[in-house]
């Protein structure tokens, strides 16, 4: 097990076994994308009173998951590179960032479309619309650290630092937010009780934010891939793969 | 700890230049308001509240800016991390002596600031103890940021990109305390409130702080 990790956790090894797993992982997003936008857009039941507009939440509700647990793995990924130095984590780290902040991005404009016709505004100042912008601030921190430093030993070890401190922060920034304004509905999902919507909603809902754990999987570990290779030329494995 | 805190004392006195313009910027921010928006009482009471803590925000932030910024050039900053002592507590000390040139000199103007937006005594004395409690969270958590990019290009803009998201607790907290007390509401909660989030931030920004800043000394 552990020699595995090791194993994992060195750049070449990453690459050769992110080559096996990657069409595995490309193709159940591709596939659970499909299946759950056509099931959501063209085959769900509309809301009794939301109704077709309801649709947007297809995208909606995945991108805001993903925006979060984004941030968790790039501070996560920083706490790794932190304590053990791995180098893998620093990469992760580095490419998690700006596909953080773009699903926060969807997740945010996806919201606002969805709020037009349902609360008839664009934009309100309630508290989970606050915090994800909040959220989408965290990440471009994080990204405009990294390229305001020179020299990337430090400047992974700088983000590291920068990311645990907003996870520190975001449960007390989302409570005072919370505390200072709240229209949105709670969230209706929640691992341990049974949905509050119907099944012919929340399973294809299911498929869709299960797919876009895919398809961040993916687009996560290519971009790591491309990092890898270019942090990489010159060394020897390189200068095999590329000449296969 | 208290020998850092007397040198930057010292030093801030002696070279004032950097704190009083983060006092006149407080100042000036302040006074832009109601030439903007009108010079009515009522209007003024209204967003009082959330002008003086904006303003509080950015002119911490342009004192944090140089909050390391000669040490780290003139080399202080390396004896510091290379003594015996443990430079999370050096740099508390730091902190703690430029808040007081800094940050205690808001809560020192803020009678003057609460009578040109016509608040009363009330009012006032629950502006000045939400920026007594609330400027030293500004100054902790902004020592992180500015420890993360001193020594790097365009430092400036970065350490306001990194600081401001995190700073938005301390605004709604303390804006609410100010509303509370123009609305004749009970203020104490949000005091404690202030105060819990200063002890959090008393204990763990230090050594965020002091990790960020061996991390820009490796450059």
């Amino acid at each position: 097990m552990w020699r595995w990790f090791h194993k994992l956790g060195s750049p070449r090894s990453f690459y050769l076994i992110s080559n096996r797993l990657l069409p595995w992982l490309g193709a159940a997003a591709g596939l659970l994308l499909v299946v759950g936008a056509v099931w959501g857009l063209l085959f769900a039941p509309p809301d009794y009173q939301q109704g077709n507009s309801v649709r947007i939440m297809y995208i909606h509700v995945p991108a805001s998951i993903l925006a979060q647990s984004g941030y968790l793995l790039m501070a996560t990924a920083g706490a790794i590179y932190l304590i053990w130095r791995i180098k893998l984590a620093d990469i992760a780290m580095q490419c998690v960032a700006p596909l953080g902040a773009s699903l926060t991005f969807l997740a945010l404009v996806t919201g606002s479309i969805w709020g037009k016709p349902t609360w008839g505004t664009w934009w309100q100042w309630d508290a989970r619309l606050t915090s994800t912008l909040v959220l989408l601030f965290l990440y471009l921190g994080v990204v405009a650290l990294r390229s305001a430093l020179e020299y990337r030993e430090s400047a992974g070890r700088a983000t590291a630092i920068l990311a645990l401190v907003g996870v520190v922060n975001l449960p007390i920034i989302k409570y005072s937010v919370d505390w200072w304004n709240t229209l949105h509905q709670p969230s209706s999902f929640s691992l341990t009780e049974k949905p509050a919507m119907p099944a012919e909603m929340w399973l294809p809902l299911l498929v869709m934010v299960i797919g876009f754990y895919c398809f961040f999987f993916t687009v996560w570990i290519l971009r790591i891939r491309s990092e890898i290779i270019q942090r990489e030329s010159g060394t020897e494995w390189v200068r095999g793969v590329a000449g296969s | 700890m208290w020998s850092s805190l007397k040198r930057e004392i010292r030093i801030g006195v002696r070279q004032s230049s950097d704190l009083v313009n983060s006092l006149f910027f407080f100042l000036m921010v302040l006074s832009l308001f109601p030439l903007g928006v009108g010079p009515g009482a009522d209007t003024l009471r209204l967003i009082a509240p959330g002008v003086i803590w904006v303003a509080a925000l950015l002119s911490t932030l342009v004192a944090m800016e140089s909050l390391f910024r000669n040490d780290f050039d003139n080399g202080a900053i390396e004896q510091m991390a290379m003594s015996e002592r443990p430079l999370a507590l050096v740099v508390l000390g730091k902190i703690l002596g430029q808040w007081c040139l800094s940050g205690f000199m808001l809560v020192l103007l803020s009678p003057v600031v609460g009578v040109t937006y016509s608040l009363n005594g009330a009012e006032i004395l629950a502006t000045a103890v939400a920026l007594a409690l609330g400027t030293p969270t500004l100054a902790l958590v902004g020592a992180i940021a500015a420890a993360l990019t001193v020594g790097s290009r365009g430092a400036g803009v970065v350490l306001a990109i990194l600081a401001l998201p995190l700073y938005i607790p301390v605004l709604i907290i303390g804006t609410s305390m100010i509303a509370a007390a123009e609305a004749g509401l009970p203020v104490t909660g949000y005091a404690l409130w202030l105060a819990a989030l200063l002890m959090l931030a008393l204990a763990f920004a230090p050594i965020a702080t002091a990790a960020a800043l061996r991390v820009s000394l490796s450059h």
